[in-house]
């Protein structure tokens, strides 16, 4: 029996994670430094992070080399580190009110309290290759401190007040324009790492789901529900991206510490869509919330978008045809990049035995049309013998 | 992976709440056999999609003294077999074996082996799709409510609709069956032929669903039924006069393979898919 197929076993698998690390390296080319990676491939950090859903820039950096850019990959890394680890506690609940903003801008008002900051945003770059960044040095990273150090100084920062900035959804809701948030917000929030989902999912849940998806799988949906496939007409009350405390109660005293801070985006969608649920309440605008580690703007977007379709089509007050992305259960259960990557890929695993069980069922499919086809012609053949003229 | 790296990693990979919680969710999956428990389903260092159910369960339930055996469509040699029993050796270092007599637990993904395992085996099967009216009813909500109250009406109707419209029962591999007269419950893709093999086992059967967070069980002389009617009987994928090219065993699930000749050409064999059962009647009869 010369011919096995897809046996080989241990050897196999040893070589072939040898050349993975061998082909890295064959260019011969000055091996990646994590801080590099962190520093300079931000967006790629981000991702890994909020999709691996770990905060943890250095091991994010670390699962980009090692995956060798593949954002699913990456992300898949640092979601099967996180969870070896053991829980020691939870955090306080962390407000985007309180987020040092380095970035924070609305679509809903020309001028919102506090003013708009467009902060670091590609939004308005012309996309044209920049060849110098080709030829980068050590003189232009310090001419780009020395740069960053005189506006600094030109801003004339006071240091009491860091990008603190009112919300406009608070002002939203002062002015009795929104709907109240759908559950009590002191009630222990749904944990996807200790449950499996199960449907209808508390808003909790679909948060979380959502937070830790794919980028490419929520832009997908929420661009159908807002292109054609959906009901879904969003403006951005607010979108900021910067440095957000995380708190935890002290074990002793039970006060709360910070305990540092992470970099996070937080979005929120005002929708069009006037909630009808309870025909006696005044219509009012229904609110989406996006949220990612480090800077994720279209997934934050699309995640508040999403957010706010579903909230509006459990309350059933979505009006005409509300397409796919308000289906719960198929965005919830196809929107995790590593579920959805692992599975499809799983077809490259061996099938032989299922194929050959549906080589047999095939088979019977064919006598049994074989058999359809040659009773049909001969009643064909009958019919045309018998309608022939004498 | 060396000797600092394993001293990183408990017995098992994943920690012992974790494996609390699958074996409680066990526990009750035994106590309702064919009812999808759910379970929270950690992260594994293995993709979704590749046997993360059937990895959790066997890491929550190995003990030091277990003897493993892993297969994957019967064959032990099969790369996603070695894969799945290097990661579980080299977590707790428990002993493994080809021969299905002398394992104490196997992992398995598409069959169940050919020789009749005894009480004091495990088997856990790995399961891509969990639920059987997934193809009647995707909707997860109404699915759980049709179990709820043993209404399977619409999967009977499938059945009388793949006879009507292909002559024949038209489902392959995961085949349904309904499990002590109350669940209808997904086989994984076992062949047919494997079906029966449930049926009154000696042995306990685990079924864990990693990416679908979902585990079920068939405990020892449970009653396994698959659907079937009267006049369409359910058959097997056994044909009469069917014989094992390599060790003649007449009676095994044989899975057929392209032998190029000498010359070029070559032609379609067909023998067992259970290898180590091939193999062991080889050398017997050797």
């Amino acid at each position: 029996m010369g011919y096995i197929a897809a046996r080989g076993g241990s050897e196999a698998i040893l070589r072939a994670e040898e050349l993975v690390h061998c082909l890295r390296l064959s260019g011969g080319s000055t091996p990646l430094l994590l801080p590099q990676i962190r520093d300079q491939l931000r967006h790629a950090v981000s991702r890994a992070m909020h999709e691996g859903a770990l905060y943890a820039p250095l091991l994010a950096a670390l699962a980009v080399k090692q995956a060798e850019g593949d954002s699913i990959e990456a992300s898949f890394l640092l979601r099967a580190y996180r969870t070896t680890l053991s829980r020691v506690m939870a955090t306080l609940p962390a407000s985007g009110r309180e987020m040092a903003c380095l970035r924070r801008i609305s679509a809903s008002f020309k001028d919102i309290p506090g003013g708009q900051m467009l902060g670091p945003a590609q939004d308005y770059q012309v996309r044209l290759l920049q060849p110098l960044l080709a030829q980068e040095d050590d003189q232009d990273v310090a001419r780009a401190l020395a740069r960053y150090q005189e506006l600094v100084e030109l801003g004339q920062p006071r240091p009491t007040a860091v990008g603190h900035f009112p919300k406009v959804a608070d002002y939203l809701r002062a002015e009795q324009l929104l709907v109240p948030p759908p559950d009590d917000p002191l009630e222990e929030p749904f944990d996807l790492t200790r449950q499996a989902l199960s449907f209808p999912a508390p808003r909790s849940a679909r948060l979380q789901a959502l937070a830790q998806s794919d980028t490419g799988s929520l832009m997908t949906f929420a661009y159908s529900s807002v292109r054609g496939y959906g009901d879904a007409h969003p403006t951005l009350a607010e979108l900021r991206y910067g440095y957000l405390p995380i708190r935890v109660a002290h074990p002793l005293t039970g006060l709360p510490v910070t305990i540092g801070e992470i970099e996070a985006t937080e979005c929120e969608i005002i929708s069009k869509a006037h909630s009808v649920a309870q025909s006696d309440a005044p219509p009012r605008f229904n609110l989406g919330y996006g949220f990612t580690f480090g800077q994720g703007e279209v997934k934050a977007m699309s995640m508040a978008i999403l957010d706010s379709v579903l909230s509006q089509a459990r309350a059933g007050s979505l009006s005409g045809e509300s397409g796919p992305a308000a289906n719960e259960e198929f965005v919830l259960l196809h929107s995790d990049g590593i579920e959805a990557s692992g599975f499809t890929a799983h077809y490259k695993l061996p099938h032989y035995v299922t194929f050959e069980a549906d080589l047999r069922v095939l088979e019977r499919a064919r006598d049994h049309h074989a058999a359809t086809q040659e009773r049909r012609l001969s009643r064909l053949v009958a019919q045309t013998t018998t309608e022939e003229p004498s | 992976m060396s000797q600092s790296d394993e001293q990183l990693y408990t017995f098992g990979l994943i920690d012992e709440d974790a494996k609390r919680e699958i074996r409680r969710s066990l526990l009750k999956a035994v106590a309702l056999p064919g009812h999808q428990v759910p379970f929270a389903s950690r992260d594994m260092p293995i993709a979704r999609g590749w046997g993360t159910g059937g990895l959790q369960i066997t890491l929550a339930i190995i003990t030091p003294t277990d003897t493993l055996k892993v297969i994957d469509q019967g064959d032990d040699a099969s790369v996603n077999a070695v894969n799945l029993r290097r990661l579980i050796t080299r977590t707790t270092g428990v002993a493994t074996t080809v021969d299905t007599k002398a394992a104490t637990l196997i992992q398995s993904r598409h069959r169940i082996p050919e020789e009749r395992l005894r009480s004091d085996q495990i088997l856990v099967l790995q399961v891509p799709m969990v639920d059987p009216l997934r193809w009647v009813e995707p909707n997860l909500e109404r699915a759980t409510v049709m179990h709820g109250e043993a209404d399977y009406a619409r999967m009977w109707v499938y059945m009388y609709e793949s006879v009507v419209k292909a002559g024949d029962l038209r489902i392959a591999s995961q085949y349904p069956v309904i499990v002590n007269s109350r669940y209808m419950m997904d086989t994984t893709p076992i062949p047919r032929w494997d079906v029966m093999r449930l049926h009154m086992a000696e042995t306990l059967f685990l079924f864990g669903a990693g990416r679908e967070k979902r585990i079920y069980a068939v405990p020892p002389y449970t009653p396994v039924a698959p659907l079937e009617f009267e006049d369409y009987p359910f058959r097997t994928e056994y044909q009469p006069g069917q014989r094992c090219a390599r060790c003649g065993a007449e009676e095994s699930f044989l899975t057929s393979h392209f032998v190029p000749g000498p010359h070029g050409g070559g032609a379609w064999v067909a023998s067992c898919s259970d290898t180590s059962y091939c193999d062991q009647r080889l050398t017997g009869q050797g």
